[in-house]
This record gives structure tokens, sequence and C-alpha cells, in this order.
């Protein structure tokens, strides 16, 4: 039977099922299937906190969305076109998010009366009508798995477990992907078990062979890889990003990376991947508790290594006495704090952009630290550089706020040259200095001499009581306390002759509505302003990667506009800030939901500025 | 046995206390004990002729965490309580330095206590000094968390509820692998314990009963006044039998029933002791002894034995891996992983 092969310019899918079905594994497949292939991509994995939560109910829907397409994309999409739906629950938890005409593909051995009943089904909306307006596939998933594998030696249980996989495969034949990375994959990761193995590969091709036959399926798609500058791709995710930064960082400084860290989601897998690359003499210490994480960082920095610490909202507020000593101390460190959705414990698996006033403010006393935050998974990467070199160069804590849609979504990534790479040059302060003065400034940048224990003749005590201008004695000198507190403003502030200035893409030149967004929100900003421009409006944007300093050109760009739009997903930090910096009656969006911005309510509300 | 100072350079020039003194004038209290520890310290370090600049002295906040402030190496006054934290981030990337930790009970035991014990179970090369005066001295006065129960202070007016930490018996029971007590007034017993410190293999940690003549004068008056020290001071020496009293009369003894007992010294069984034995549980048992009275209180070496160090660990782990695959190339590793190549 041949069948119909359709083209389309771009997809979004959406694998949904419980949070123990494999959903995540099946959408990271899916995703390096798709970035082998070519296409342009953005992801985002959508998961409860509970590791297993009660199986079949609403709160423990884990899914994942993958948008992909022909052409440069920049967010995971809005609405699905696809939604996978394992179970009852998972439908009920994804489908108000489909638009009219969307594929359902559900997994009807799930949709028991007592699975409906879990999730508030008073009738199956497989038989009630109202799944009307989708393309509805049912499938009985789990049974045609089970008995796809029923010749290997496994439990039932293990042969259910694989539906994930026969799901996978038979997305990868309705869109076309490249099977062979799956296939090695499985190889490797049920290496010492090869019966699972060999039916995990059986139920990806069982699931391939039952797209081909059935007719269920009529049509196929193909979405022709994109065209992308010439080079070597990956597919990479912010965490992923921000742990090859931090080694990039190292190896262009010269010094050692330490990583101090304390298990938080949704930063914890920098430091899993960091443990990996010793190689590159990475010490990764996993500390007692926030506090010691840091400390350990300040106290490897002290000794002359890039001294990190890696963490969420809650972890920095641990830290901040700490980053207050090695602001006072005038020591390099990098606090990398991905965001999660607050206060407290919030919903750590969620992301938001809440933390940005306590990265700016949250310690006591005169005591301003450089702020930077990536706008996208691969944008991490030369943040992390970024943050990393300001550090050194400024002897200064450097707060780097990922988010935890950056951190667990992903993106191709153009694998730079090494060489093109920024070069950090330590400058450590040399033996043989005369009258050695550890907090005599380096007149341009104000930053002081790091002097590394070893070092003959440099030998001095440092400490967050106040210094004495120069020589770093105690000093309780009313007026050089004075000094002191403005010499630490000064630097910092300095930075700003050291940093970009701020972009404004704005191709007509006659936009008088400006959006200006920070961190994650990058993608929805953008593309939303595609929208607006594609439809014939004029819409200027722009994007920071410093919020601490600001761009030099920040308030003339914020004065030449007639209105300022600042989306963000808090209630209004930046704004804030604008308002009192600049004397701008800067216009917020703010929405605190736990999800990214999707690019048509930002559409709306932009059109609705420039319209007022 | 490692030595942990076998990577710290040595000074070719012979060295004297006065080489580690600051120009920095001493701000304690006339009368401190922390003068004499300063001036043991100072004293001892010529010592292990290790080169100033490859010595660090970390600290957290109180009154002895002044003390880098006077020793003329390289030197870290922290925060309240993290001094353990930064100093095992210090100590297990430079294999280079000896790093030494300024403490007090209040610092190390109540703010800070979480990284004491932590970094004793991991054995990071911290010689941690606890200058333990049973009071708040730099707050003027509250009760620390190893004054005994009842102290009246300034926030205890009624007398203080909670229970004392006993330091050794902490250290102990968080996997130390050296352990020992010493007071500031004995200068050659602090110094022996801080040589067999120095060359510990992992943290030692060293409690020094130190006087606070402002706010808990006289806390170990009997071990201190000539009349009654030697009657209750019980030295402990490894390999020795463990011979107590002014007449070195009394003797200790496991009884039937498990504790310590005091014994004439003229006794059968009595207690050798074996400051290296793998189980913990005679030098716990020492620990034990403490009373409010001074009955009888251990000072000495408790526990050293043998046990890898955190930084000795986490560095053959990187040699290990750069061994097996190479140094790592950052043109490789950015490159890993399913790659494609648009032309």
């Amino acid at each position: 039977m041949t069948k119909q092969v359709r083209q389309l310019d771009r997809v979004i899918i959406r694998f949904a099922g419980d949070s123990g079905d494999g959903m995540q594994l099946t959408g990271d497949r899916f995703t390096q299937e798709t970035a082998a292939f070519g296409n342009d991509l953005s992801t985002l994995p959508n998961f409860p906190a509970e590791i297993r939560a009660p199986a079949g109910t609403l709160p423990g829907v884990s899914s994942f969305q993958l948008h992909f397409a022909d052409h440069d994309i920049l967010t995971p999409g809005d609405a699905p076109n696809v939604l996978v739906a394992m179970n009852p629950a998972a439908l009920k938890a994804n489908v108000g998010d489909l638009p009219r005409g969307a594929d359902l593909i559900l997994n009807t051995d799930e949709f028991t009366k007592r699975a409906l009943a879990k999730v508030g089904y008073a009738a199956n909306p497989l038989e009630d009508g109202s799944l009307g307006e989708y393309r509805v596939h049912s499938l009985p998933l789990t049974s045609m798995t089970v008995k796809a594998l029923e010749d290997f030696d496994i439990s039932k249980k293990d042969a259910e477990r694989a539906k994930n996989m026969f799901a996978l495969g038979l997305l990868s034949w309705l869109y076309h992907r490249p099977t062979d990375a799956t296939v090695r994959f499985l190889e490797v990761k049920f290496a010492k078990k090869p019966e699972i193995m060999k039916a995990n590969i059986a139920a990806f091709q069982a699931g391939w062979n039952y797209g081909e036959t059935t007719e269920s399926f009529s049509v196929s798609y193909e979405v022709k890889p994109a065209t992308l500058p010439p080079g070597l791709y990956r597919n990479i995710s912010g965490n992923m990003a921000l742990a090859f930064g931090l080694i990039a960082a190292s190896v262009r400084s010269g010094l050692p990376l330490f990583l101090g860290s304390y298990p938080i989601t949704p930063a914890s897998d920098i430091l899993h991947e960091l443990s990996k690359h010793k190689r590159f003499g990475v010490r990764t210490f996993q500390a007692e508790d926030e506090i010691a994480a840091v400390g350990a960082a300040l106290g490897a920095s002290f000794g002359g290594a890039l001294g990190v610490t890696t963490t969420s909202g809650p972890g920095v507020s641990l830290k901040s006495e700490t980053v207050g000593l090695a602001m006072a101390t005038e020591l390099p460190l990098v606090v990398i704090d991905v965001q999660r959705a607050g206060p407290s414990t919030g919903m750590p698996t969620k992301t938001e952009q809440a933390d940005l006033l306590q990265a700016l403010y949250g310690r006591n006393g005169e005591s301003p630290v450089p702020v930077v935050a990536p706008s996208t998974p691969s944008d991490c990467f030369a943040v992390a550089i970024e943050a990393a070199r300001i550090a050194v160069k400024y002897r200064t804590p450097v707060m780097l706020l990922s988010d935890g849609y950056l951190a667990n979504g992903s993106e191709p990534w153009q694998v730079p040259e090494v060489d093109s790479l920024p070069e950090i040059e330590p400058a450590f302060a040399e033996a043989g200095e005369e009258d050695f003065q550890p907090f005599k400034r380096d007149p341009e940048t104000l930053a002081r001499p790091w002097a590394v224990p070893g070092t003959p003749g440099l030998e001095h005590r440092i400490g967050g009581i106040e210094k004495a201008d120069g020589s770093g004695n105690i000093s309780y000198d009313p007026n050089n306390h004075d000094l002191m507190v403005r010499l630490r403003q000064a630097k910092i502030d300095g930075i700003a002759r050291d940093i970009a200035p701020l972009t404004v893409d704005d191709p007509s030149g006659e936009a008088r509505v400006l959006v200006l967004g920070w961190g994650g929100t990058y993608g929805a900003i953008t593309a939303a302003v595609r929208r607006i421009r594609a439809a014939g409006g004029t819409v200027a944007q722009a994007h920071l990667r410093h919020l601490n300093p600001f761009p030099a050109n920040l308030e003339e760009v914020l004065h030449s506009y007639d209105k300022v739009v600042v989306p963000e997903i808090n209630l209004g930090q930046l704004a804030l800030i604008l308002r009192g910096r600049f004397l701008v009656d800067v216009i917020g969006y703010n929405r605190v939901r736990g999800l990214p911005f999707k690019a048509e309510e930002l559409a709306d509300v932009i059109r609705d500025v420039i319209n007022s | 046995m490692s030595d942990p100072l076998a990577l710290v350079p040595k000074d070719p020039e012979r060295q004297t206390a006065k080489d580690f003194k600051t120009d920095q004038e001493v701000r304690w209290c006339p009368g401190c004990g922390d003068y004499a520890i300063l001036a043991a310290v100072q004293g001892f370090l010529p010592e292990l002729g290790l080169k100033r600049e490859n010595v660090v002295f970390v600290s957290g906040i109180g009154c002895s965490s002044r003390f880098p402030y006077y020793m003329n190496t390289y030197g870290f006054h922290s925060i309240h309580g993290r001094a353990p934290a930064i100093a095992t981030g210090l100590a297990s990337s430079r294999p280079d330095l000896s790093v030494w930790v300024v403490t007090g009970d209040g610092d190390a035991l109540s703010i800070g206590g979480n990284h004491l014990i932590h970094s004793l179970r991991r054995n990071v090369n911290l010689k941690i000094l606890l200058f333990n005066n049973r009071i708040y001295g730099l707050t003027k006065g509250q009760y620390s968390p190893t004054s005994e129960v009842g102290k009246i202070t300034k926030s205890t007016p009624l007398g203080s509820l909670d229970s004392p930490f006993n330091p050794i018996s902490l250290a102990i029971g968080a996997e130390a692998s050296f352990v020992a007590r010493t007071i500031d007034s004995d200068r050659k017993h602090l110094q022996s314990v801080l040589r067999e410190a120095a060359t510990h293999n992992g943290t030692a940690l060293v409690e020094i009963y130190q006087n606070c003549n402002i706010f808990n004068d006289d806390a170990f008056a009997p071990l201190k006044d000539p009349q009654t020290r030697d009657d209750v001071t019980v030295r402990l020496e490894h390999g020795e039998p463990i011979v107590f009293g002014a007449d070195r009369d009394k003797a200790l003894r496991r009884s039937a029933s498990g504790p310590l007992e005091v014994v004439p010294a003229d006794s059968p069984d009595i207690l050798v002791h074996d400051a290296r034995n793998p189980d913990p549980s005679l030098a716990f048992a020492l620990s034990r002894l403490d009373s409010p009275t001074f009955e009888h209180t251990p000072i000495g070496i408790f526990r050293q034995v043998e046990r890898p160090s955190y930084d000795e660990l986490m560095r053959a782990q990187i040699d290990e891996a750069i061994a097996q695959h190479g140094a790592g190339d950052l043109t490789a590793l950015l490159g890993s992983g399913d790659t494609w190549r648009i032309d």
C-alpha cells in the first residue's frame, strides 16, 4: 500500500502520559531524531515534581512538547498539532490546549471505566462525541506492544513498559524521522539487559511497521530540513549548555573549574554533567547544604580556581550571605540560579523569572553584583562564559539567571570554534611586588589584585569586615567605609563600559513601541514580534543579557520610543527597576503560571499597545 | 600513610615564631586565652618549616576567628560558621597548601555545626582548632552550645535549659579520623597536639579549652590550678597505660557493665590507651569521662586513625580519568553527542 506523503513547514507534537510512562525519554528521542534530520526545533518538557505521582491522576501527568520546522523557529509552540495521550488523565490535562482539527493519538487500553472515573470523566470521551473536533486515532497501544513482544522472554510488565517505544516508532514513521540513533541509544541504555533491549527495539520497530500498514493513518508527513548556516550542529539543553560553557571558561582562562553544589530542581543536571568531565580537571563537590556549596566554591576561588555554584531560587536565599562575602572580599565567583516558580518551595519543576530582585538586591548592605541572563537554551553557553569573564576580570561574584524552561528545553546549536571563544585573563598578582596592597585597585577596572596562596611575599588576610582602602586592614573609619561602599559600586557600574550596547531590532526604523525582555522569554517575544510584522505591524524589540549593570545605551533606547512593553514571568521586577532608574512609564505584561509565554498571547498584548 | 604535607613546599630558611607575626595590633581582651594559643601556634609553625605563603588560616566569626589577622600567612576571615566549608574548597583544590581552620564553640558547634560534622566525615585535609570557652564572647556573654546546663547569662537569666555538646564525642560520632583536646595554658601539650594534627592525613579536630576571662572566667579552673590540675587531668598517650592523679595512683578500667571506671593504678586490667584503634568505642568512652566538676578530664589525642583524605581521593579520580582517556579536549567535547553537519 502506498500512502500519501504530505509536506508541512512545521509541526508541534506533545507526548503525554503518566510520570512513569517514559514520556520525557520518548520526547528526548524524538527530539534527537529530529535534530539529526536537520529541522530547527524547540522543546518544552513539563513534568510534576513527584517522581512517581499516583498513577492515572491529573497531577501525575508528564508531558513533552516539541516544535520542529523547515525554518528557524523560536519557541516550543503555542498549541500542539498532535497530542499523544497514553491515558485518560493525559487526555484530560492536555486536550484543552489543542486547536480544532488537531490529531489525537490515544492509547485506548487505558481508557477503562476505573481510569476514566479517576480523573472525573462521567462518560468515555472516545464514545460520547466530545472529541468530535479532532482527528482521533484510537489505538490499543499497550496490547499491541504486548502482542508484538510475546516471543520475548520478559515479564508482561516489562512488555507493557515498552509501549512508549511503540508510540515513538509510530510517530517516527508518521514524520519520516531517522531511526538509527534511537536503536543505538536503546542498545547502550539496556546493554546490561539484552532481552529488554531487544524487546524495546522490537516495540519501536513494531510501532513504525504499524504506521506503515494500518489504515488508521492514511497520510504521513514530511518536514524538510531547515536551512541553517553551514557548520556542525548538535541539540543542546540549557543546563547542558551551561555546563559546557563553564568548562569552556575554565579552558579559556586556564583556571581549574571547581563546582560546589547541592542537588536542587531544576539545576541538578549541571552538577551531573560537570561531574562527568574530570578529564578537564573539573572538581565537583556535592556539599552538605547550599551554604557549604557556595562556601567551598568561594574557598576554591580564593585559591585561584574558577569557583562556581549552581542552584535554584531557594538555594540562592541560603547562599546570600556568602555571595555578600564574595562581594566584600572581591573574589571571582559564578552563582547560577536556574529559576523556578516560587516563593518558597513553589513549583520546583515549573519555570519563572521572579528571582531578579533577589539576584540584584538579596544581600545585606550595599552589595552590588553583576547579573546576566541567557535568552535561549543554547545561549546559556555564551552567557556562562560571559559570567566567568566578568567574575574573573572584576574580581566579583556574578549571578547568572537561567530558568526551568531554558534548563530543560533544547534547540539545535551550532558548535562554535574554540578559537572564537573569548579569552579570559586571570592576571594573578605576581611575586616580587614591593609593599603589596591587596585592595589597591586597577585604575581602569577598579578590580583589586587576585593574589593566591602560594605566591611568596603577597601573604595577606581578607574577610567580611570593612577594609581600609588599599591595605585591606580592618577599618572602622567612617569616611573609609563611605569610600569603599562607593568604590565597590563604581567597580560594578563601570562594567557597563565593557559590555556590548543594547541592540534594537527595528527593521523599518519607524516603530513607536518597543518590546523589552530579558532571559528565557526571548523566543516567545521574538515569535510574537515576527507575527505582528508579518501582519504589517511595526514594533521594535530588544532583549537584555546584562541586568546589572545595564548596557550604557539603555536609557537612550528607552527614551527613543513612545511606549515600552516589558513582558516578564513575574509581577514586574524589571519594570520596577526601569521605572525607578529611568523614569520611564513602562507597560508590564506579567503572568506567573509556571509556563513560558505563548507567542500569540504576547502578540495580542503588543498589538493592543500599538493600537491604543 | 599519605603525608598531607608532601606536596607543600618547604622553606629552605630556618623560621622563627617572629616570621609568623603580622604588624596588626592584637585586639583580644587583656588576659584572654587566645593570646597563649596564638603564641603557641606561631611558636610551633617553624617546626613544620613550610613556606609561609603555602599556609592558610581560615576562620568564621567570633573572638577566635580574628586569629588569621595575626598570622603572617594567607588568611581568610569569613562568615559565621562557614569556615570549614570555605576551607574545604580551598584544601580540596590546592594540595600544596597547609590549611588551618580557627573556630570557636559557637561558630563550630552552633551556627556551623553542619559544616563541622560533614568535614569530619569527609576527611578533608583541614586542621581545625576549636577554641572552646563555653560562652559567646564577641556578642557579649550569651550561653553557648558547650555551656553547662543551668548557665546564667544575659540571655538565660534563669539558667540555660539545653544540654551541651561534648565536642570530642560529637567529632568521634561524626567519623572523625583525628580528635584531640588540649588547653591554652599548657603550651608544651598544645604544641605536641598541633604536631600530630599537622601531619595527620585528613581532618584533625583539636579542641582547645580556652579561658574567657571576661564572660566565663575560670571555666576550666580545676585543670589549671596547680593545686588540682595534676589530680584531675587524665593525659592520654598512645600505647601508655592511662594512669593519672597527683600521685599517679589512679587508672581507668572498663567496668563489667561497659562504662569506664576509675580504679587504683595497681589494679589488674587497667586500660592502655590506643588512639589508633579503628574501633572508636574506647575513644568515645574516654570522651564521656568529662564531668561538670572536672574530676577526671582527659586531654591528649583520643583518636588518630588512617583513612584516605577527601582531597587525595578527588585528585585520584581526576588523575585516573586523564590516565584512562587523556586530558580533556574542548573541541571534542563541544562536538560530542549526536551531531550533524550543514554544508
